[in-house]
Protein backbone atom coordinates (compact mmCIF):
# COMPACT_ATOMS: atom_id res chain seq x y z
CA UNK A 1 0.00 0.00 0.00
CA UNK A 2 1.20 3.67 -0.11
CA UNK A 3 2.72 5.41 1.94
CA UNK A 4 0.33 7.92 3.72
CA UNK A 5 1.07 11.03 6.41
CA UNK A 6 -0.67 12.15 8.69
CA UNK A 7 0.37 16.17 9.39
CA UNK A 8 -1.78 18.52 11.72
CA UNK A 9 -1.36 21.95 10.31
CA UNK A 10 -1.76 24.90 12.26
CA UNK A 11 -2.90 27.51 9.93
CA UNK A 12 -3.04 31.56 10.33
CA UNK A 13 -6.79 32.22 9.11
CA UNK A 14 -8.06 36.00 8.84
CA UNK A 15 -10.91 37.15 7.20
CA UNK A 16 -9.53 40.71 5.43
CA UNK A 17 -7.54 43.44 6.23
CA UNK A 18 -9.49 44.67 9.05
CA UNK A 19 -10.39 42.12 11.39
CA UNK A 20 -7.85 40.03 13.92
CA UNK A 21 -7.05 36.94 12.62
CA UNK A 22 -6.34 33.59 14.47
CA UNK A 23 -4.49 29.97 14.24
CA UNK A 24 -6.99 26.74 13.49
CA UNK A 25 -5.86 23.50 13.40
CA UNK A 26 -6.39 21.08 10.56
CA UNK A 27 -5.55 17.22 9.92
CA UNK A 28 -4.55 16.05 6.25
CA UNK A 29 -3.86 13.01 4.85
CA UNK A 30 -0.93 13.30 1.76
CA UNK A 31 1.15 11.40 -0.06
CA UNK A 32 4.79 11.90 0.51
CA UNK A 33 4.83 13.00 -3.18
CA UNK A 34 2.63 15.88 -2.82
CA UNK A 35 3.90 19.10 -3.40
CA UNK A 36 3.64 21.66 0.05
CA UNK A 37 0.43 23.26 -1.85
CA UNK A 38 -1.14 20.09 -3.39
CA UNK A 39 -1.53 18.78 0.28
CA UNK A 40 -3.38 22.22 0.60
CA UNK A 41 -5.48 21.64 -1.93
CA UNK A 42 -6.78 18.19 -0.58
CA UNK A 43 -7.22 20.51 2.46
CA UNK A 44 -9.47 22.93 0.63
CA UNK A 45 -11.12 19.75 -0.78
CA UNK A 46 -12.15 18.61 2.70
CA UNK A 47 -12.81 22.23 4.02
CA UNK A 48 -15.10 22.91 0.90
CA UNK A 49 -16.71 19.40 0.80
CA UNK A 50 -17.68 20.30 4.74
CA UNK A 51 -19.60 23.60 4.32
CA UNK A 52 -16.45 25.26 5.20
CA UNK A 53 -14.30 28.33 3.70
CA UNK A 54 -11.14 27.19 2.02
CA UNK A 55 -7.59 28.62 2.89
CA UNK A 56 -6.64 31.52 0.30
CA UNK A 57 -3.00 31.37 -0.50
CA UNK A 58 -0.76 32.50 -3.66
CA UNK A 59 0.25 30.35 -6.53
CA UNK A 60 0.82 30.25 -10.29
CA UNK A 61 3.25 28.34 -12.10
CA UNK A 62 3.72 25.80 -9.57
CA UNK A 63 6.93 25.15 -11.05
CA UNK A 64 9.12 27.49 -8.95
CA UNK A 65 9.97 30.57 -11.20
CA UNK A 66 6.49 33.24 -11.07
CA UNK A 67 7.24 34.14 -6.94
CA UNK A 68 3.75 33.43 -6.31
CA UNK A 69 3.71 31.16 -3.54
CA UNK A 70 4.51 32.81 0.15
CA UNK A 71 4.05 30.38 3.04
CA UNK A 72 5.99 30.82 6.13
CA UNK A 73 6.49 27.14 7.13
CA UNK A 74 8.05 26.36 10.99
CA UNK A 75 9.06 29.90 10.59
CA UNK A 76 11.00 29.43 7.50
CA UNK A 77 9.92 31.63 4.25
CA UNK A 78 9.19 28.34 2.24
CA UNK A 79 10.00 26.05 4.54
CA UNK A 80 13.03 24.09 5.51
CA UNK A 81 14.64 23.34 2.42
CA UNK A 82 17.32 25.14 0.53
CA UNK A 83 16.55 27.19 -2.11
CA UNK A 84 13.33 26.25 -2.95
CA UNK A 85 9.84 27.80 -3.33
CA UNK A 86 7.06 26.31 -1.51
CA UNK A 87 5.22 24.60 -4.31
CA UNK A 88 8.47 22.69 -5.04
CA UNK A 89 8.46 21.71 -1.40
CA UNK A 90 7.39 18.36 -1.40
CA UNK A 91 5.60 16.68 1.86
CA UNK A 92 8.41 13.72 2.26
CA UNK A 93 10.48 16.35 3.74
CA UNK A 94 8.42 15.85 6.91
CA UNK A 95 7.31 13.18 8.85
CA UNK A 96 4.13 11.57 9.39
CA UNK A 97 2.48 12.53 12.48
CA UNK A 98 4.26 16.08 12.26
CA UNK A 99 2.60 19.66 13.26
CA UNK A 100 3.37 22.06 11.06
CA UNK A 101 2.59 25.80 11.45
CA UNK A 102 1.86 28.14 8.60
CA UNK A 103 2.34 31.87 8.28
CA UNK A 104 1.73 34.50 5.69
CA UNK A 105 4.62 36.97 5.16
CA UNK A 106 4.84 38.91 8.30
CA UNK A 107 5.80 42.72 7.28
CA UNK A 108 3.96 46.36 7.78
CA UNK A 109 5.06 46.58 4.06
CA UNK A 110 3.07 43.49 3.29
CA UNK A 111 -0.29 43.64 4.60
CA UNK A 112 -2.19 40.42 4.54
CA UNK A 113 -5.20 40.48 2.29
CA UNK A 114 -6.79 36.66 3.27
CA UNK A 115 -5.76 34.16 5.24
CA UNK A 116 -2.11 33.53 3.62
CA UNK A 117 -1.99 35.83 0.99
CA UNK A 118 -0.64 39.52 1.38
CA UNK A 119 -0.01 42.45 -1.06
CA UNK A 120 3.38 43.25 -2.38
CA UNK A 121 2.50 45.87 -4.40
CA UNK A 122 4.94 47.86 -2.37
CA UNK A 123 7.32 45.50 -4.80
CA UNK A 124 5.81 46.34 -7.60
CA UNK A 125 6.32 50.51 -6.84
CA UNK A 126 9.93 49.85 -5.95
CA UNK A 127 10.56 48.65 -9.69
CA UNK A 128 7.86 51.13 -11.00
CA UNK A 129 10.44 53.44 -9.72
CA UNK A 130 12.98 53.22 -11.81
CA UNK A 131 13.93 49.00 -12.10
CA UNK A 132 13.79 49.34 -15.72
CA UNK A 133 15.63 50.28 -18.84
CA UNK A 134 13.65 53.53 -20.26
CA UNK A 135 15.32 53.20 -23.91
CA UNK A 136 14.16 51.77 -27.56
CA UNK A 137 15.73 48.48 -27.97
CA UNK A 138 15.16 48.06 -31.46
CA UNK A 139 16.17 45.01 -33.04
CA UNK A 140 18.77 42.34 -31.58
CA UNK A 141 21.83 43.40 -32.38
CA UNK A 142 24.80 41.10 -33.23
CA UNK A 143 26.19 39.64 -29.96
CA UNK A 144 29.77 40.82 -30.76
CA UNK A 145 28.83 44.23 -30.87
CA UNK A 146 28.80 44.76 -27.14
CA UNK A 147 31.20 42.80 -25.66
CA UNK A 148 30.51 41.96 -22.01
CA UNK A 149 32.70 40.35 -19.82
CA UNK A 150 32.12 36.70 -18.93
CA UNK A 151 32.12 37.89 -15.04
CA UNK A 152 30.00 40.72 -15.36
CA UNK A 153 27.62 38.25 -17.39
CA UNK A 154 27.50 35.94 -14.67
CA UNK A 155 26.83 38.58 -11.62
CA UNK A 156 23.97 40.07 -13.56
CA UNK A 157 22.21 36.80 -14.71
CA UNK A 158 22.40 35.48 -11.07
CA UNK A 159 20.93 38.36 -9.64
CA UNK A 160 17.83 38.69 -12.91
CA UNK A 161 16.94 35.12 -11.13
CA UNK A 162 15.31 37.22 -8.50
CA UNK A 163 11.35 36.07 -8.61
CA UNK A 164 10.28 38.90 -6.71
CA UNK A 165 8.72 36.59 -3.67
CA UNK A 166 9.38 38.63 -1.00
CA UNK A 167 10.90 35.58 1.23
CA UNK A 168 13.88 38.11 2.04
CA UNK A 169 11.63 40.21 3.43
CA UNK A 170 10.04 37.88 5.48
CA UNK A 171 12.73 36.30 6.93
CA UNK A 172 14.83 39.34 7.40
CA UNK A 173 14.20 40.80 11.36
CA UNK A 174 14.46 43.97 10.24
CA UNK A 175 11.45 43.78 7.20
CA UNK A 176 14.43 44.71 4.94
CA UNK A 177 14.02 44.90 0.93
CA UNK A 178 17.88 45.06 0.02
CA UNK A 179 18.09 42.38 -0.90
CA UNK A 180 15.61 42.04 -3.85
CA UNK A 181 16.62 46.29 -4.24
CA UNK A 182 19.71 45.18 -4.42
CA UNK A 183 19.34 42.24 -6.96
CA UNK A 184 17.25 44.69 -9.27
CA UNK A 185 20.30 47.20 -9.18
CA UNK A 186 22.83 44.82 -9.38
CA UNK A 187 21.46 43.19 -12.74
CA UNK A 188 21.33 46.40 -14.40
CA UNK A 189 23.97 48.29 -13.09
CA UNK A 190 26.11 45.17 -14.24
CA UNK A 191 25.25 45.42 -18.22
CA UNK A 192 25.62 47.99 -20.47
CA UNK A 193 22.16 48.83 -21.28
CA UNK A 194 21.65 49.70 -17.55
CA UNK A 195 24.37 52.03 -16.87
CA UNK A 196 23.21 54.61 -18.75
CA UNK A 197 20.71 55.01 -16.21
CA UNK A 198 22.43 53.77 -12.93
CA UNK A 199 22.35 56.57 -10.63
CA UNK A 200 19.24 57.87 -11.46
CA UNK A 201 17.65 54.42 -11.09
CA UNK A 202 19.52 53.33 -7.65
CA UNK A 203 18.48 56.66 -5.83
CA UNK A 204 14.76 56.23 -7.01
CA UNK A 205 14.67 52.73 -5.88
CA UNK A 206 15.80 53.29 -2.67
CA UNK A 207 13.92 56.37 -2.14
CA UNK A 208 11.05 54.16 -2.73
CA UNK A 209 12.31 51.05 -0.56
CA UNK A 210 11.99 53.52 2.05
CA UNK A 211 8.81 55.02 1.42
CA UNK A 212 7.49 51.60 1.27
CA UNK A 213 8.13 51.40 4.48
CA UNK A 214 10.43 48.62 4.43
CA UNK A 215 13.16 48.04 7.22
CA UNK A 216 17.15 48.89 7.18
CA UNK A 217 19.76 46.23 6.36
CA UNK A 218 21.88 45.21 9.63
CA UNK A 219 23.49 42.39 7.09
CA UNK A 220 22.33 39.20 9.17
CA UNK A 221 22.10 37.20 6.22
CA UNK A 222 19.06 35.70 7.09
CA UNK A 223 17.70 37.10 3.19
CA UNK A 224 20.31 35.04 1.37
CA UNK A 225 20.29 31.93 3.01
CA UNK A 226 16.39 31.38 2.58
CA UNK A 227 15.67 33.25 -0.74
CA UNK A 228 14.75 30.61 -3.31
CA UNK A 229 17.09 31.28 -5.89
CA UNK A 230 20.01 31.80 -4.17
CA UNK A 231 20.38 35.39 -4.37
CA UNK A 232 23.73 36.37 -2.31
CA UNK A 233 24.03 38.87 -0.26
CA UNK A 234 26.61 40.67 -1.71
CA UNK A 235 24.33 42.37 -4.01
CA UNK A 236 23.78 44.19 -1.08
CA UNK A 237 27.06 45.42 -1.37
CA UNK A 238 26.53 46.74 -4.74
CA UNK A 239 23.78 48.23 -4.05
CA UNK A 240 25.10 50.19 -0.85
CA UNK A 241 28.35 51.33 -3.20
CA UNK A 242 26.08 52.37 -6.67
CA UNK A 243 23.71 54.43 -4.00
CA UNK A 244 26.77 56.23 -1.99
CA UNK A 245 28.10 56.85 -5.84
CA UNK A 246 25.45 58.27 -6.98
CA UNK A 247 24.47 60.64 -4.05
CA UNK A 248 28.05 61.71 -3.97
CA UNK A 249 27.62 62.63 -7.55
CA UNK A 250 24.69 64.82 -6.58
CA UNK A 251 22.02 62.42 -7.42
CA UNK B 1 25.85 70.25 2.19
CA UNK B 2 22.51 69.22 1.14
CA UNK B 3 24.02 66.43 -0.96
CA UNK B 4 25.33 64.75 2.69
CA UNK B 5 21.67 64.78 3.93
CA UNK B 6 21.04 61.35 2.82
CA UNK B 7 23.42 60.30 5.93
CA UNK B 8 20.70 61.50 8.12
CA UNK B 9 17.73 60.58 5.85
CA UNK B 10 17.74 57.19 4.19
CA UNK B 11 17.97 53.55 4.81
CA UNK B 12 21.25 53.15 3.59
CA UNK B 13 22.69 56.73 4.69
CA UNK B 14 22.20 55.59 7.99
CA UNK B 15 23.41 52.71 7.64
CA UNK B 16 26.49 53.78 6.09
CA UNK B 17 27.26 56.59 9.19
CA UNK B 18 27.20 52.91 11.38
CA UNK B 19 29.47 51.34 9.61
CA UNK B 20 32.15 54.21 9.04
CA UNK B 21 31.49 55.39 12.86
CA UNK B 22 32.11 52.00 13.74
CA UNK B 23 35.34 51.11 11.35
CA UNK B 24 36.59 54.74 13.43
CA UNK B 25 35.93 52.91 16.64
CA UNK B 26 37.60 50.09 16.11
CA UNK B 27 40.71 51.92 15.16
CA UNK B 28 40.48 53.84 18.59
CA UNK B 29 40.30 50.08 20.03
CA UNK B 30 43.51 49.37 18.96
CA UNK B 31 44.97 52.04 20.33
CA UNK B 32 43.79 51.69 23.90
CA UNK B 33 44.22 47.84 24.13
CA UNK B 34 48.04 49.02 22.73
CA UNK B 35 48.45 51.39 25.80
CA UNK B 36 47.01 49.48 28.21
CA UNK B 37 48.72 46.18 27.22
CA UNK B 38 51.81 48.17 28.63
CA UNK B 39 50.59 46.89 32.11
CA UNK B 40 51.55 43.57 31.18
CA UNK B 41 54.99 44.45 30.97
CA UNK B 42 54.56 43.76 34.99
CA UNK B 43 56.85 46.92 36.07
CA UNK B 44 54.86 48.22 38.82
CA UNK B 45 53.35 50.49 35.94
CA UNK B 46 56.15 52.28 34.88
CA UNK B 47 55.74 51.46 30.91
CA UNK B 48 52.00 51.90 31.32
CA UNK B 49 52.20 55.24 33.33
CA UNK B 50 54.70 56.55 30.55
CA UNK B 51 52.47 55.60 28.00
CA UNK B 52 49.24 57.06 29.50
CA UNK B 53 51.06 60.68 30.36
CA UNK B 54 51.57 60.60 26.73
CA UNK B 55 48.61 60.33 26.00
CA UNK B 56 47.01 62.88 28.33
CA UNK B 57 49.73 65.34 27.36
CA UNK B 58 49.50 64.92 23.50
CA UNK B 59 48.25 67.84 21.94
CA UNK B 60 47.05 65.69 18.60
CA UNK B 61 45.59 63.21 21.01
CA UNK B 62 43.53 65.46 23.22
CA UNK B 63 41.88 67.14 19.42
CA UNK B 64 41.48 63.13 18.81
CA UNK B 65 39.37 61.99 21.23
CA UNK B 66 36.94 64.92 20.50
CA UNK B 67 36.36 63.58 17.61
CA UNK B 68 36.21 60.00 19.37
CA UNK B 69 33.41 61.17 21.28
CA UNK B 70 31.68 62.90 18.76
CA UNK B 71 31.97 59.53 16.81
CA UNK B 72 30.95 57.34 19.30
CA UNK B 73 27.72 59.64 20.16
CA UNK B 74 27.25 59.60 16.21
CA UNK B 75 27.30 55.35 16.56
CA UNK B 76 25.30 55.03 19.82
CA UNK B 77 22.37 57.66 18.53
CA UNK B 78 22.19 56.64 15.29
CA UNK B 79 22.06 52.65 16.41
CA UNK B 80 19.33 53.22 18.84
CA UNK B 81 17.26 55.06 15.92
CA UNK B 82 18.14 52.24 13.98
CA UNK B 83 17.27 49.74 16.21
CA UNK B 84 14.03 51.52 17.52
CA UNK B 85 12.69 52.37 13.77
CA UNK B 86 13.50 48.44 12.58
CA UNK B 87 11.88 46.69 14.89
CA UNK B 88 8.29 48.60 13.80
CA UNK B 89 8.74 46.83 10.83
CA UNK B 90 7.18 44.41 11.65
CA UNK B 91 4.10 44.75 13.84
CA UNK B 92 2.41 41.59 13.49
CA UNK B 93 5.21 38.98 14.36
CA UNK B 94 5.60 35.30 14.17
CA UNK B 95 3.98 32.83 15.69
CA UNK B 96 6.96 30.24 15.18
CA UNK B 97 10.31 32.04 15.00
CA UNK B 98 13.61 30.16 13.55
CA UNK B 99 16.01 32.68 13.19
CA UNK B 100 18.87 30.33 14.16
CA UNK B 101 18.25 28.28 11.47
CA UNK B 102 18.90 31.38 8.61
CA UNK B 103 21.58 33.80 10.62
CA UNK B 104 23.62 34.08 13.95
CA UNK B 105 22.33 35.43 16.98
CA UNK B 106 24.61 37.70 17.55
CA UNK B 107 24.35 39.59 14.29
CA UNK B 108 20.39 39.69 15.23
CA UNK B 109 21.47 41.43 18.96
CA UNK B 110 23.78 44.01 17.49
CA UNK B 111 21.39 46.59 19.50
CA UNK B 112 20.99 44.68 22.51
CA UNK B 113 25.20 44.23 22.51
CA UNK B 114 25.82 47.97 21.85
CA UNK B 115 23.82 48.85 24.77
CA UNK B 116 25.52 46.31 27.08
CA UNK B 117 28.20 48.04 25.73
CA UNK B 118 27.09 51.64 26.82
CA UNK B 119 26.54 50.45 29.93
CA UNK B 120 29.33 49.40 30.46
CA UNK B 121 31.08 52.15 29.52
CA UNK B 122 29.01 54.33 31.62
CA UNK B 123 30.87 52.78 34.29
CA UNK B 124 34.48 52.41 32.74
CA UNK B 125 34.69 56.24 32.12
CA UNK B 126 33.07 57.07 35.88
CA UNK B 127 36.30 54.65 37.06
CA UNK B 128 39.25 55.96 34.59
CA UNK B 129 38.05 59.11 32.10
CA UNK B 130 36.36 61.19 34.66
CA UNK B 131 39.05 60.30 37.61
CA UNK B 132 42.32 61.47 35.29
CA UNK B 133 40.14 64.14 33.68
CA UNK B 134 37.88 66.12 35.86
CA UNK B 135 39.97 65.27 39.34
CA UNK B 136 43.11 66.10 40.41
CA UNK B 137 43.57 62.66 41.50
CA UNK B 138 45.99 61.59 39.21
CA UNK B 139 47.87 65.09 37.95
CA UNK B 140 48.44 66.11 41.52
CA UNK B 141 50.95 62.79 41.86
CA UNK B 142 48.48 61.64 44.88
CA UNK B 143 48.44 58.15 42.38
CA UNK B 144 49.76 56.88 38.89
CA UNK B 145 46.88 55.52 37.13
CA UNK B 146 48.35 52.05 37.26
CA UNK B 147 47.39 52.37 40.53
CA UNK B 148 44.10 53.38 40.19
CA UNK B 149 43.83 50.86 38.11
CA UNK B 150 44.77 47.91 40.65
CA UNK B 151 42.40 49.96 43.37
CA UNK B 152 39.39 49.65 41.06
CA UNK B 153 39.83 46.04 40.03
CA UNK B 154 39.88 44.96 44.08
CA UNK B 155 35.93 44.92 43.34
CA UNK B 156 35.69 41.23 42.55
CA UNK B 157 32.07 43.06 40.70
CA UNK B 158 34.04 45.35 38.69
CA UNK B 159 35.80 42.91 37.71
CA UNK B 160 33.03 40.44 36.42
CA UNK B 161 31.16 43.70 34.82
CA UNK B 162 34.21 44.45 33.24
CA UNK B 163 34.61 40.92 31.66
CA UNK B 164 30.70 41.24 30.91
CA UNK B 165 31.32 44.12 28.90
CA UNK B 166 34.39 42.88 26.81
CA UNK B 167 32.06 39.87 26.16
CA UNK B 168 29.63 41.87 24.82
CA UNK B 169 32.40 43.81 22.59
CA UNK B 170 33.68 40.74 21.15
CA UNK B 171 30.28 39.20 19.89
CA UNK B 172 29.38 43.09 18.58
CA UNK B 173 32.86 43.11 16.83
CA UNK B 174 31.94 39.16 15.61
CA UNK B 175 29.39 40.57 13.35
CA UNK B 176 30.45 44.51 13.27
CA UNK B 177 33.72 44.24 12.11
CA UNK B 178 32.66 42.11 8.65
CA UNK B 179 29.56 44.19 8.13
CA UNK B 180 31.07 47.62 8.77
CA UNK B 181 32.90 47.01 5.33
CA UNK B 182 29.79 45.29 3.54
CA UNK B 183 28.05 48.29 4.27
CA UNK B 184 30.36 50.72 2.73
CA UNK B 185 29.68 48.59 -0.38
CA UNK B 186 33.53 46.45 0.07
CA UNK B 187 31.99 42.46 -1.20
CA UNK B 188 35.14 41.07 -2.64
CA UNK B 189 35.74 37.48 -3.53
CA UNK B 190 39.21 37.81 -2.63
CA UNK B 191 39.83 40.62 0.04
CA UNK B 192 35.82 40.17 1.85
CA UNK B 193 37.33 36.27 3.34
CA UNK B 194 40.60 37.97 4.05
CA UNK B 195 38.38 40.98 5.99
CA UNK B 196 36.43 38.36 7.74
CA UNK B 197 39.18 36.66 9.00
CA UNK B 198 40.65 39.74 10.24
CA UNK B 199 37.51 40.57 11.89
CA UNK B 200 36.91 37.12 13.77
CA UNK B 201 40.38 37.42 15.29
CA UNK B 202 40.37 40.78 15.95
CA UNK B 203 37.25 40.56 18.03
CA UNK B 204 38.97 37.72 20.03
CA UNK B 205 41.97 39.13 20.97
CA UNK B 206 41.47 42.97 21.51
CA UNK B 207 38.69 41.71 24.13
CA UNK B 208 40.44 38.82 25.65
CA UNK B 209 43.74 41.47 25.89
CA UNK B 210 41.31 43.92 27.52
CA UNK B 211 39.28 41.41 30.20
CA UNK B 212 42.88 39.87 30.81
CA UNK B 213 43.85 43.45 32.59
CA UNK B 214 41.23 43.37 35.48
CA UNK B 215 41.04 39.07 35.86
CA UNK B 216 45.45 39.99 36.18
CA UNK B 217 45.31 42.37 38.44
CA UNK B 218 42.18 41.28 40.67
CA UNK B 219 44.30 37.83 41.23
CA UNK B 220 47.60 39.97 41.64
CA UNK B 221 49.25 38.69 39.12
CA UNK B 222 50.00 42.15 38.20
CA UNK B 223 50.91 44.08 40.89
Amino acid sequence: MEKVLNINLKVWRQANPEVAGRFEEYKVETSPDSSFLEMFDVLNEQLINSGQEPVAFDHDCREGICGMCSMVINGRPHGPKKAVTTCQLHMRSFNDGDTVVVEPWRADAFPVIKDLTVNRSSFDKIIASGGYISVNTGNAVDANSMLIPKDDADTAFEAATCIGCGACVSACKNASAMLFVGAKVTQLATLPQGKAEREKRVVAMVNAMDAEGFGACSNTGACAAECPKGIPLSVIATLNKEYTKAKMKGF
Amino acid sequence: MKFLSFLFTSSIGRKLVMGATGLFLVSFLLVHCGINACVFVNDGGETFNAAADFMSENFFIRVAEIGLFLGLLWHVFQGLYLWLTNSKKRKAKYDKASGNENSKWYSRSMGLLGTLILIFLVLHLKHFWVVSRFTDHITSGDETLFQEMIEVFENPWVVLIYVLGCISLAYHLLHGFWSAFHTLGIDHKTYTPIIKSIGTAFSIVIPLIFALMPIAMHLGWIS
